[in-house]
């Protein structure tokens, strides 16, 4: 009995680490992603804020799933991820004010992180304490390494830097496209395509919105496409390609 | 003239989506098709204009006055997640028709963050009550100018010959991109 347990807490860990990570393969949480990557610090400083409200979240709303009516679970999950952003704001201003001014307006920002909400709505709603702090440490550490490591590669490119150490000599030219926004667009693009690249190779299934990967919830399957669009469209938008296609082959 | 200022910083040079990466989420998930799209950039623009008149009363009568910043991101997120729901009930009632066109976008604004984040950016750079209004305007009608012309570039990438891996998200974050390097011509229009 005990094993199992354990065995769980490990699946439940793992499993946001690459398997399920936010970023590279739900797709989720891509405000923060984008915006605060320009150097590998701030990403790593943004992941450790996000890691924090979401484990600290996660136990409360654990906590008061059985209470709370589901008419109003999503502005209770809501109130009680602001109060937490709100400790690590006020936390990253008193302790690291340089980080906090760089990060701007984007730690507040956390409240409306889908990710965070994704994670109260489809797991910690649903599951006792423990397995939800290992569920949502574990999401919150592979969101961290989605953004140290587009962090990295932006430093790289954009300034020849990791980290603010230098790695290049007096010769290296940055790229200084790579640390405004359109270089955070593309190079995210291009790194979703490599990962896709080798998954697909591998079982067959890529990454994409709508697609077979997502969070499961209420039997439904969650991805950032399916919160905006309704079944019916989703289908329709799925079938539209086709339909153009043979209208091209036909005139 | 500071107004017009304002509301053409918020709208083409420095916009929402494609510099301040604010708004996402709708900006890929709904930009297929060019006539949601633009239901969900007006519905936007609207909740927008509405937030920013909102947390600027709250924000000067209530937060400032009783001096309670802490209770800043609790208190806007709490009026932007009823203004949607406000905004939903009132358009049912009123004008059914514009209710089925934009019906399912409306309960989503809430976690938009280009919502929110408008709020914060209007307390953060301290604007006056009109100035505060111009900018939500001028921020909701940018974010549907990007939306809009995303969905019609992704009308036509639908026929493209793309490959397998990038299909989907990685061609969709790539276009993004190139159209912010073009949004960065408008760089250097105002300095503001």
């Amino acid at each position: 009995m005990a094993e199992d347990t354990n065995r769980s807490l490990y699946y439940e860990f793992v499993k946001g680490l690459w398997e399920e990570n936010p970023i590279f393969r739900m797709l989720l949480g891509m405000c923060p992603t984008l915006a605060v990557t320009n150097s590998a610090v701030n990403g790593l400083a943004m992941g450790l804020a996000t890691t924090f409200v979401l484990t600290c979240s996660s136990v409360m709303v654990s906590l008061v799933r059985k209470i709370v009516p589901s008419q109003v679970r999503l502005a209770t999950f809501i109130v009680i991820i602001a109060t937490f952003v709100t400790i690590a704001d006020y936390f990253l201003k008193a302790f690291f004010p340089p980080i906090s001014k760089q990060l701007g307006p984007y730690v507040p920002l956390i409240v409306v992180n889908c990710v965070i909400l994704g994670r109260a709505e489809a797991f910690s709603s649903k599951n006792p304490i423990s397995l939800s702090v290992a569920d949502a440490s574990g999401i919150g550490i592979g969101f961290t390494l989605a953004l140290v490591s587009l962090g990295i590669v932006r430093e790289i490119l954009g300034n020849g830097s990791i980290f603010n150490i230098s790695i290049f000599g007096e010769w290296f030219e940055p790229w200084i496209v790579m640390l405004l926004p359109a270089g955070a667009f593309i190079t995210l693009g291009i790194m979703i395509g490599i990962i896709n690249a080798f998954t697909i190779k591998k079982t067959g299934k890529g990454v994409c919105f709508g697609c077979s990967i997502g969070y499961k919830l209420q039997e439904k399957l969650v991805t950032a496409e399916s919160m905006y669009l309704t079944p019916e469209e989703l289908e329709a938008a799925k079938a539209k390609p086709e339909k153009k296609e043979k209208k091209k082959k036909e005139g | 003239m500071d107004i017009l200022v304002i509301f053409i910083a918020a709208a083409i040079v420095n916009n929402f989506v494609l510099t301040y990466f604010l708004g996402i989420c709708p900006f890929i998930g709904v930009s297929k098709r060019v006539d949601h799209a633009f239901s969900l950039g007006i519905a936007t623009t609207f909740v927008m204009t509405m937030t920013a008149i909102i947390t600027w009363l709250i924000n000067h009568f209530i937060l400032i006055k009783f001096n309670l910043p802490f209770l800043e991101y609790v208190s806007f997120i709490i009026v932007i997640a009823s203004l949607v729901q406000l905004v939903e009930m009132f358009i049912r009632k009123v004008n059914p028709f514009l209710y089925r066109t934009l019906g399912i976008f409306l309960p989503l604004i809430t976690t938009n963050c280009a919502v929110l984040g408008l709020a914060l950016f209007a307390v953060l750079r301290d604007y006056s009550f009109i100035g505060t209004v111009v900018f939500g305007l001028g921020a909701g009608l940018g974010f549907t100018l990007a939306i809009v012309i995303m969905a019609g570039i992704r009308e036509e990438l639908d026929m493209a010959d793309v490959p397998l891996p990038l299909q989907g998200a990685g061609i969709t974050l790539i276009t993004a991109g190139l159209l912010a390097l073009s949004f960065m011509g408008f760089a250097g229009l105002i300095t503001a």
